[in-house]
């Protein structure tokens, strides 16, 4: 995997996401009111927070599939729409219907299904690429296994998989870590660690509190408003938490997506 | 009568002519079917091919004529319109979607028959036959019909080999591939349109009411047999093809009957067919396998059991009486059947009446199951 385009003209290093004024409504609820959030390029962020603190929402809104009320994305500097081919998606694990009629091997190369654009069939190449991902989530041996068959944590890596062969810049991830086994949970940490030693970006959301200090650098805490981001070490603190996840303030409405 | 109809189908040229537009039909609503299935849209089918009926009338009303491709574009551009009201009700109401493709389907459906049959007051001679449309005839396939059937059809099998793997993530994970900046909607519409032209070439043979049979059918019997998506769009189309062709013969030679009703039996039996015997998904392999299983953990908490009584005696080989086994509690029913079944296998030996023991085969056999369930031999 290339390291890609972290770095303005300037030298300055840009922002990998910046995310101004971000306001998300479903019917008349919001869901994440005025976000503001930097993503520096480089980190392994982890995004916290309750039930229906707008997590899902946020990474989507990222990606332009839900449209915000206010608000606006930059992807190193320019909008998402023009940087689609740096960002990769992990989505849910239970977003898709696993009894579809298709190998791990065909859902791996959906990933490059962009990057070929209309009409063109995946190749070779994509099939190489494909192989050279189910290696490094360790499904090698599953590569024509129909879907249906898969574990919940051997599905999450097929996802992780499919992203992987996006070949981007920036990875973003819908709870990867969402009921996998124990060997998933660290296939998938070893492939977080290694992306950022090549420089990526990765931005989880994540639910299990205790391991966020253990596998990621950056978080940010979230429940409709944004608490705090920042360097774990800074952020991850109780009094955060407790804001985001104790005693509910007035102002916090919580919406109904996770 | 079989070898009639295959007489009649090599040297009738009119039957000849029937076999291969229900043919035709039925592969292309086969394969198309199978994105709607896959992706639960089975009922979108059904609500397009009602829909299409007031466009059929109003197609004869407005030209006055009856040239199939007049009536088959309106039937298609009312299929159209509904689908695009079924949209719009879910995107703008609280409405969920089976509700707005029931509504839809009606309210088009009743518009439908009430201009059919305000046309039909009028006793031109163009008008007759307008009415099978609603249950389907077969036998009113002319060449020209066909010549629209397998136009049109080839431009909706073409979209889906063209659009292949767009159909494919638009059916599996259209989010994913919006995320990576394929325009879904878009891919959407020529699936959706590929789909309206699948059934409306359908319906002068096969009936508005019964085309969703058609769309829904092959698709689910073809999920039976595969795992793959080609394969199962393949065989759609084959089985839509055969319930096509037997539905459309036998309802146009032997039986004076529509031929919507005799294609949705045909086709209902290969899906039943489907769901019986399908080697892996099917019901009877499925009841096998609970079977094997059951028998498979009774004889071995039958040999289990013997070899944990013979633990506790001194001498391995003493027998013991069936009332001690059933007495362990893991053999509901007995456990005389599973030690004759065992018997024949070499496993167990009756010393005396109702006093049994484990051969030396059985104790081997025990030793390795208590290995692999992770026990000490």
């Amino acid at each position: 995997m290339r390291d890609r385009g972290p770095n303005g003209g300037d030298g300055e290093p840009r922002a990998a996401i910046e995310v101004n004024d971000l306001t998300v409504a479903y019917r008349d609820q919001p869901v994440l009111w005025d976000i503001d959030l930097t993503v520096p390029p480089g980190v392994l962020m982890a995004i916290v927070g309750p039930n229906g603190a707008g997590k899902t929402t946020l990474i989507k809104a990222i990606l332009g599939l839900v449209k915000p009320a206010a608000g606006h994305v930059l992807v190193f500097g320019r909008p998402y729409l023009e940087q689609r081919s740096l960002v990769a998606y992990v989505p849910q694990r239970g977003s898709v219907d696993w009894d579809f009629p298709t190998s791990v091997l065909d859902v791996v190369m959906m990933g490059r299904y962009g990057a070929l654009g209309w009409i063109r069939r995946p190749g070779r190449e994509e099939r190489e690429r494909a192989l050279n991902a189910l290696d490094m989530v360790d499904l090698t041996d599953l590569a024509d296994r129909q879907i249906s068959q898969l574990s919940g944590g051997q599905q999450q890596r097929v996802f992780l998989a499919r992203a992987l062969v996006q070949d981007a810049s920036i990875y973003l991830m819908d709870e990867p870590f969402q009921g996998v086994d124990a060997k998933t949970e660290r296939a998938i940490v070893e492939v977080l660690t290694r992306l950022k030693d090549g420089g990526h970006t990765v931005v989880c959301v994540h639910h299990a509190l205790q391991t966020v200090p253990e596998y990621f650098d950056w978080a940010a805490i979230l429940n409709v408003r944004r608490i705090a981001s920042g360097p774990v070490g800074e952020v991850f603190t109780e009094d955060n938490l407790r804001l985001a996840y104790g005693g509910r303030l007035p102002f916090l409405r919580s919406g109904t997506e996770g | 009568m079989i070898s009639g109809i295959l007489y009649d189908l090599l040297f009738d040229y009119t039957l000849r002519t029937v076999a291969v537009g229900a043919a035709a039909l039925g592969a292309v609503s086969g394969a198309l079917g199978s994105f709607a299935v896959l992706r639960r849209q089975s009922l979108l089918g059904d609500a397009i091919s009602h829909a299409a009926l007031p466009g059929i009338a109003l197609a004869f009303l407005l030209t006055g004529s009856r040239a199939t491709l007049v009536l088959v574009l309106g039937a298609a551009l009312a299929g159209w319109v509904g689908t695009l009201v079924v949209m719009a009700v879910v995107r703008w109401s609280r409405i969920p979607e089976d509700a707005a493709l029931g509504i839809v389907l009606s309210v088009f459906f009743g518009a439908g028959l009430v201009i059919l049959t305000f046309v039909q007051r009028d006793p031109s001679a163009a008008q007759a036959g307008l009415d099978t449309f609603l249950f389907g005839q077969a036998a009113t396939l002319l060449e020209r019909d066909v010549a629209v059937i397998l136009g049109l059809g080839a431009v909706a099998v073409a979209a889906t080999v063209l659009f292949w793997k767009e159909f494919k993530i638009l059916s599996f994970d259209p989010q994913f591939g919006r995320s990576m900046g394929i325009p879904m909607l878009r891919v959407d519409m020529i699936l959706t349109t590929a789909l309206v032209i699948a059934i409306v070439i359908g319906l002068q043979t096969v009936g508005v009411v019964l085309m969703s049979a058609m769309v829904v059918a092959p698709a689910a019997a073809a999920r039976q047999w595969t795992d793959r998506l080609g394969t199962m769009v393949f065989l759609a189309a084959f089985f839509g093809a055969v319930a096509g062709t037997v539905g459309a013969l036998v309802s146009a030679t032997a039986v004076r009957v529509p031929t919507g009703p005799t294609i949705v039996l045909v086709v209902s039996a290969l899906v039943l067919g489907s769901l019986l015997f399908a080697p892996e998904r099917g019901l009877v392999a499925a009841w096998r396998r609970e079977v094997r299983n059951r028998s498979r953990l009774r004889t071995e908490a039958v040999l289990l059991d013997l070899h944990a009584l013979a633990g506790q005696h001194e001498d391995g080989s003493h027998p013991h009486e069936i009332g001690a086994l059933e007495a362990m509690g893991h053999h509901p029913g007995g456990a005389e059947e599973t030690l004759r079944h065992l018997r024949k296998r070499g496993y167990v030996s009756e010393r005396d009446p109702g006093h049994w023991v484990l051969t030396e085969a059985g104790r081997e056999r025990a030793g390795r199951i208590l290995r692999d369930r992770g026990g000490v031999p």
